[in-house]
C-alpha cells in the first residue's frame, strides 16, 4: 500500500512542478511579457491595451499572489480567459478534449487489431517473409512524419479517388454516419505509426517468451498449439506491450495536433495552433496544463497497473 | 570510421549532409529569387525540377530546406547532448544530493510532451529558429542524460576505474579519460536517434507555422504549402514528402546500424 501512495504522491507533485512552471515561464521572458504577447509585427501595441491584459491576466499583482491565485483557480478546473475574446478556456477545452479523445481511442483501436496478430504472426515464424515484410513496413512507417501520411491520405483517398472526405467534424448526434465516415482518415493516419510501435514490441516480447520453458511444457502436455499461443504466450508477452501502448497514447494528446491540422479535426490543437498564433497565452498553458495532467495520470495508471500484477516493481 | 560510413545508410546520409553543407558554393538557382513569369513551369535546363508557385527554383528549394533541417536539428542535438551528457555524468560520478535533483529535472521536462513545449516558446518568444534550436536542444536534453546517467553507473564499478582512482588521478582525468570513453557508444546511438527524432518535430512545427519562417525554404512549410494546388501540380508536393521521409528514414537506418556495431555482444563473436 505505501509503495501505491508513494507513486500517487509523486504524481501530484509532478503535476504541481510543472502547473508552477508553466505558470512562471512568461515571467522567464525577459522584458515585459504583456508588451511581448500584443506585440505584433514589432509595433509598439496601445499603452492603454497593456494595461487592461495586464489586469486580465492578474500580472499586477504581486508575484506570489498571482501564483497562490492561480493555483485555486486550478483546483476549482478554472483556466482562465482568452486574451482575444475573453471566452472560458476552460469551457472551450471540455469542449473539444472529448474529440481529441475519441480520435486517440479509434486510433488506438484500430492499431491494436493491426499490430497485435501481425506481431504475434511474425514472432511465430521469425524467418517467413510475412515477418520480413511487416518489419520493413513498420520500419518505415515508423519514419514518415504524420502529417506527411496525413497529406498522403487526403491526396490519394479524397482527391484522386473521392472514396472519402477530405477532412472536418460532424457531431455524432447530428449525423452519425457522417461522422464515423469523418474519423476514418485520421484515425487511421495515426494508426499507421502507433500499429507499428504496437507491431515491434508484440514481436519482440512475444520472441522473448516463446522459447521459455512453460510454453514447452504446456505444449508437452497437450494444450492445444492455438490455445498455448493465445493464453500462454500472449497473455504472458502482454505487458510491455501495454506499457509501450499507454505511453504511447499518452503522447499522442499532443501528437494528435498536427493530424487534426491536416483533416481540420477541431479538438485541442486548433485552440492551441490559434491560440500560439495570437499569443493568447492563457489559451495555451490551459491546454499545456490539461495534456500534462493527462499524460502523468496515464504514467501512473501504468504504474499503479504494473505494481498490481508484478508485485516486484513495488520495491 | 570506415565500417561506420560503408553501410548504404551511412553513405547516404553522408551524401545529404555534405549536399546540405556545401549548397552555398554548389551551382544552385537562388532559392529565394521569385519569377512571376515562370509560376509552376515544369523542368527546364535552368530549372532541372521546375518551379513553385512563387517561380521559385524547386530543386534549389528542395537542397536549402534540407540544409535548414540538418543545421537546425543537427545543432540542436549537439547542444543537447552537450548539456545532457555533462549532468548526466555528473550526476552518475557524483552521486548524491546533486544526482537527485538532475534526474528529477529531467523528469520534469519529460513531463511535457515535445510538441507543446515547442508551442509555449513560440508563443512567449515567437516562432523562429532562434526559438527552435533552444527549445529542440531543451526537449532533447533528458535522453542524453538518462542515457549517460546509466552507462556512468555501470561503468564507475569496473575494476580499471577503480584502479585509475587509486593510481591518484584526478576527477577530471577519470571522467574524460577513464569514464566518457567506455561510455560513448550508446551516446553515439541515442546522439543520432535524436537528431531523426529533431527533424520530425523541425518539420511538424514548421507545418504548422510556427518553425522556420517563410520566406526561408523548410520541407514542413513547403509540404504545407503545396496542399493546395496539388491537383495541378502534384510534384511540389510530393518532393518535399519524399525527402523528408528519405532523410528520416535514412537517420533511422544509420542508427540502427550504429547500435549494431557498437552492440558489445556481436562484436564480441565476431
Amino acid at each position: 500500500m505505501g509503495w501505491f501512495l508513494r507513486r500517487i504522491a509523486q504524481s501530484i507533485v509532478m503535476l504541481w512542478v510543472v502547473i508552477s512552471l508553466v505558470f512562471l515561464s512568461i515571467h522567464f521572458v525577459p522584458g515585459d511579457p504583456v508588451e511581448l504577447l500584443l506585440a505584433q509585427d514589432g509595433a509598439t501595441p496601445d499603452p492603454a491595451m497593456v494595461e487592461v491584459v495586464r489586469g486580465q491576466l492578474g500580472l499586477d499583482r504581486p508575484l506570489h499572489e498571482q501564483y497562490v491565485k492561480k493555483l485555486g483557480d486550478l483546483l476549482r478546473f478554472d483556466l482562465g480567459k482568452s486574451i482575444v475574446d475573453e471566452s472560458s478556456v476552460g469551457k472551450e477545452v471540455a469542449r473539444r478534449l472529448p474529440r481529441t479523445l475519441e480520435l486517440i481511442a479509434a486510433a488506438g483501436l484500430l492499431s491494436l487489431l493491426i499490430g497485435l496478430p501481425a506481431g504475434v504472426l511474425a514472432a511465430l515464424r521469425p524467418a517467413s517473409l510475412f515477418s520480413r515484410m511487416a518489419n520493413l513496413a513498420s520500419g518505415t512507417a515508423q519514419s514518415i512524419p504524420v502529417f506527411v501520411i496525413g497529406t498522403l491520405f487526403v491526396i490519394t483517398f479524397a482527391q484522386l479517388l473521392g472514396w472519402l472526405p477530405a477532412g472536418g467534424f460532424v457531431a455524432f448526434e447530428r449525423d452519425p454516419a457522417k461522422h464515423l465516415l469523418l474519423l476514418i482518415m485520421p484515425a487511421t493516419t495515426i494508426a499507421v505509426g502507433l500499429s507499428a510501435i504496437v507491431f515491434r514490441i508484440t514481436r519482440a516480447s512475444m520472441l522473448d517468451v516463446l522459447p521459455l520453458d512453460f510454453i514447452r511444457t504446456a505444449r508437452a502436455k497437450g494444450v492445444p498449439r492455438r490455445r498455448v499461443i493465445l493464453q500462454h504466450a500472449l497473455r504472458n508477452a502482454l505487458m510491455p506491450v501495454i506499457t509501450v501502448f499507454a505511453l504511447q497514447l499518452g503522447g499522442l494528446l499532443a501528437g494528435t495536433v498536427l493530424v487534426e491540422t491536416v483533416f481540420n479535426w477541431p479538438g485541442l490543437s486548433g485552440m492551441l495552433v490559434s491560440g500560439v498564433n495570437a499569443r493568447d497565452y492563457p489559451v495555451v498553458t490551459g491546454v499545456i496544463v490539461v495534456v500534462a495532467a493527462f499524460y502523468i495520470g496515464l504514467n501512473l495508471l501504468v504504474d499503479i497497473l504494473y505494481g498490481l500484477t508484478d508485485p516486484r516493481v513495488r520495491k | 570510421m570506415r565500417k561506420i560510413f560503408s553501410a548504404p545508410s551511412g553513405i547516404l546520409l553522408l551524401t545529404m549532409v555534405l549536399g546540405a553543407l556545401l549548397a552555398p558554393v554548389l551551382p544552385l538557382q537562388d532559392p529565394l529569387a521569385m519569377d512571376m513569369s515562370g509560376r509552376f513551369a515544369g523542368p527546364s535546363a535552368n530549372h532541372w525540377l521546375g518551379q513553385d508557385d512563387y517561380g521559385r527554383d524547386l530543386l534549389s528549394r528542395l537542397v536549402y530546406a534540407l540544409r535548414g533541417a540538418i543545421l537546425i536539428s543537427g545543432s540542436s542535438a549537439v547542444l543537447a547532448a552537450v548539456i545532457g551528457i555533462s549532468i548526466g555524468v555528473i550526476a552518475g560520478y557524483v552521486r548524491g544530493f546533486s544526482e537527485m535533483l538532475s534526474l528529477r529535472i529531467m523528469d520534469v521536462i519529460l513531463c511535457f510532451p515535445p510538441l507543446l513545449l515547442a508551442m509555449l516558446a513560440a508563443t512567449l518568444y515567437g516562432a523562429g529558429p532562434q526559438t527552435l534550436v533552444p527549445v529542440l536542444a531543451l526537449v532533447f536534453v533528458p535522453s542524453f542524460t538518462r542515457v549517460a546517467h546509466a552507462s556512468v553507473m555501470t561503468v564507475r564499478a569496473m575494476d580499471y576505474v577503480d584502479a585509475v582512482k587509486l593510481m591518484g588521478a584526478p576527477s577530471r582525468r577519470i571522467i574524460f579519460r577513464t569514464i566518457l570513453p567506455n561510455v560513448s557508444g550508446p551516446l553515439f546511438v541515442q546522439f543520432s536517434f535524436v537528431v531523426a527524432m529533431s527533424v520530425v518535430l523541425e518539420s511538424g512545427l514548421s507545418y504548422l507555422g510556427l518553425g522556420v519562417l517563410p520566406p526561408e525554404p523548410s520541407l514542413g512549410m513547403m509540404i504545407g504549402a503545396a496542399r493546395a494546388t496539388f491537383l495541378t501540380e502534384p510534384w511540389l508536393l510530393l518532393a518535399p514528402c519524399i525527402l523528408l521521409s528519405v532523410l528520416i528514414l535514412v537517420l533511422n537506418a544509420f542508427c540502427d546500424h550504429l547500435r549494431h556495431l557498437l552492440d558489445p555482444r556481436r562484436s564480441a563473436g565476431s
